[in-house]
């Protein structure tokens, strides 16, 4: 890589940060959130001050798997176009995606243990929220497995694609299988008071806005991890090229 | 040369490398039968029990067997860099990977199989009124185990710990096929035995969504 080169890819990414304006943004967004889940939504009738956490529960959730998809647009892009930067893509998303379900695993007991009783149960829902978790993490214990970048990036993408198949089978199956979790009460038949329905929704786009700037920032990671790579090795190639020029 | 014939040749050459040792048969019918007896000691198989538990146990086997199982598909490749003669040859990249997949697929089946019988007196379960039904079941079911298996062994074979790594890959993949199997074996097993429709579709798409994953994916994944 040249210094050219690398001179603009920098610039590049300085102007692509994330900007105080959008970081502003979204703290705003999150606080109006916390806001509506902790004190403006109506108080559940039967299960309380802890049925709060369902506005994050339920938009982490959401999030989250949208996230997975990403990783699948992601790795298909990277196989159809070969450049880094989808893999750097679909690796941001499937953190992200991660993270967040991390968040979904944990809020989801400490709602469960007052409501149902028990921490866990093996229900369908859970399960495939917590195969899913499993599913991503293997994903990214994949990468760090494989040195090479670009084959790294094949592999994941493969294993992405794949991965990112098995969602809706994963679904389908647990779900013919056992299911014990409340059941939806968002869309048709939905029993969600209207003004809960509002403060989820808005929950919903603050956590999309969270997703959006984490996986931009942990992109920009990629990129310059990927970048300090190139240095490193185009240095250590110079190194052992000088006592010969020397000579 | 078409498809089909390519992946026959492949197909054969690694029936042929296989039965020359019959080292990985063995070796992996052994490992399930030690799983089978261990898995009786994880709760006392009286007959009611085994119907309950036979078929889940039966499965956990295969799939613990067949990752292991594939892992060397692609290693073996490695030790004389005999994947690129393979890539040189004037054909169709997937017809490499699709000859493995049936050639796993052999493998696995010949071994489950074998066993079953074995399982059927260990485990005091009735099989033959209902064999028929039964091997569809293997047999889709091991479909979907070859083809994701043979793909993660390409997937893994390049990385680090790679021996832990696909079970690691290949298990939670996997997660609804055991689903779909064992309620479907379980269903073939009750009595009165029952073939569950819906099962047998879903392992069937299953097989269908993984093996057209496979054929779109395959060059790359063979590349260097």
């Amino acid at each position: 890589m040249s210094d050219m080169e690398t001179e603009s890819t920098s610039a590049k990414f300085s102007r692509t940060a994330v900007s105080m304006p959008a970081i502003l943004a979204l703290f705003l967004l999150l606080a109006a959130g916390i806001y509506g889940a902790l004190i403006k939504a109506p108080e559940e009738a039967t299960m309380g001050l802890i049925q709060r956490i369902f506005y994050f529960h339920v938009s982490s959730a959401w999030s989250g798997l949208i996230a997975f998809i990403l990783v699948f647009v992601g790795s298909v892009a990277y196989l159809r176009t070969r450049a880094l930067k989808w893999d750097w893509f679909s690796v941001a998303s499937a953190e992200v995606g991660v993270a967040f379900f991390s968040v979904v695993l944990v809020t989801g007991p400490i709602w469960a243990k007052p409501v149902w009783g028990i921490w866990w149960t093996w229900d369908a829902r859970l399960t495939s929220s917590f195969l899913l978790w499993v599913l991503f993490v293997s994903y990214l214990i994949l990468r760090t497995l494989v040195d090479e970048p670009e084959r790294r990036a094949v592999v994941a993408a493969v294993f992405g694609i794949f991965a990112a198949l098995d969602i809706p089978l994963v679904y389908f199956s647990i779900w013919w299988f056992r299911t014990q979790h409340p059941q939806p009460v968002v869309g048709d038949g939905g029993s969600l008071d209207p003004r809960m329905g509002r403060v989820l929704l808005l929950c919903w786009v603050a956590t999309l806005g969270l997703m959006t700037l984490l996986i931009r920032v942990r992109y920009r990671l990629e990129a310059l991890r990927a970048e300090v790579d190139a240095l490193r090795m185009d240095a250590s190639a110079r190194s052992q090229r000088t006592p010969e020029s020397v000579r | 040369m078409n498809l089909g014939r390519a992946t026959a040749v492949i197909l054969g050459k690694e029936l042929r490398t296989e039965f020359r040792s019959r080292e990985l048969l063995g070796t992996t019918l052994v490992f399930v039968l030690i799983v089978l007896v261990l898995f009786s000691f994880t709760f006392n198989p009286t007959a009611s029990e085994s119907r309950r538990f036979g078929p889940g146990l039966l499965w956990l086997a295969f799939l613990f067997a067949g990752s292991l199982m594939l892992q060397p598909s692609f290693l073996r490749e490695q030790t004389n860099d005999t994947l690129a003669a393979l890539r040189l040859a004037p054909i169709d990249p997937f017809s490499i990977l699709a000859g493995k997949m049936a050639a796993n697929f052999l493998f696995l089946l010949l071994v489950e199989l074998i066993l079953l019988p074995v399982f059927a007196v260990l485990y005091n379960i009735a099989i033959i009124p209902v064999l028929a039904p039964l091997i569809l079941v293997l047999a889709l079911g091991t479909i979907g185990l070859a083809t994701t298996g043979t793909v993660f062994s390409a997937v893994a074979a390049h990385a680090r710990l790679r021996e832990l790594l696909l079970p690691l890959l290949l298990l939670p993949v996997l997660a609804p096929v055991l689903i779909a199997s064992t309620e479907a074996t379980a269903g073939i097993l009750r009595d009165p035995s029952d073939l569950s429709v819906v099962w047998l579709t879903f392992l069937a798409s299953f097989d269908v969504i993984f093996l057209t994953a496979a054929w779109l994916v395959g060059e790359y994944l063979l590349e260097e």
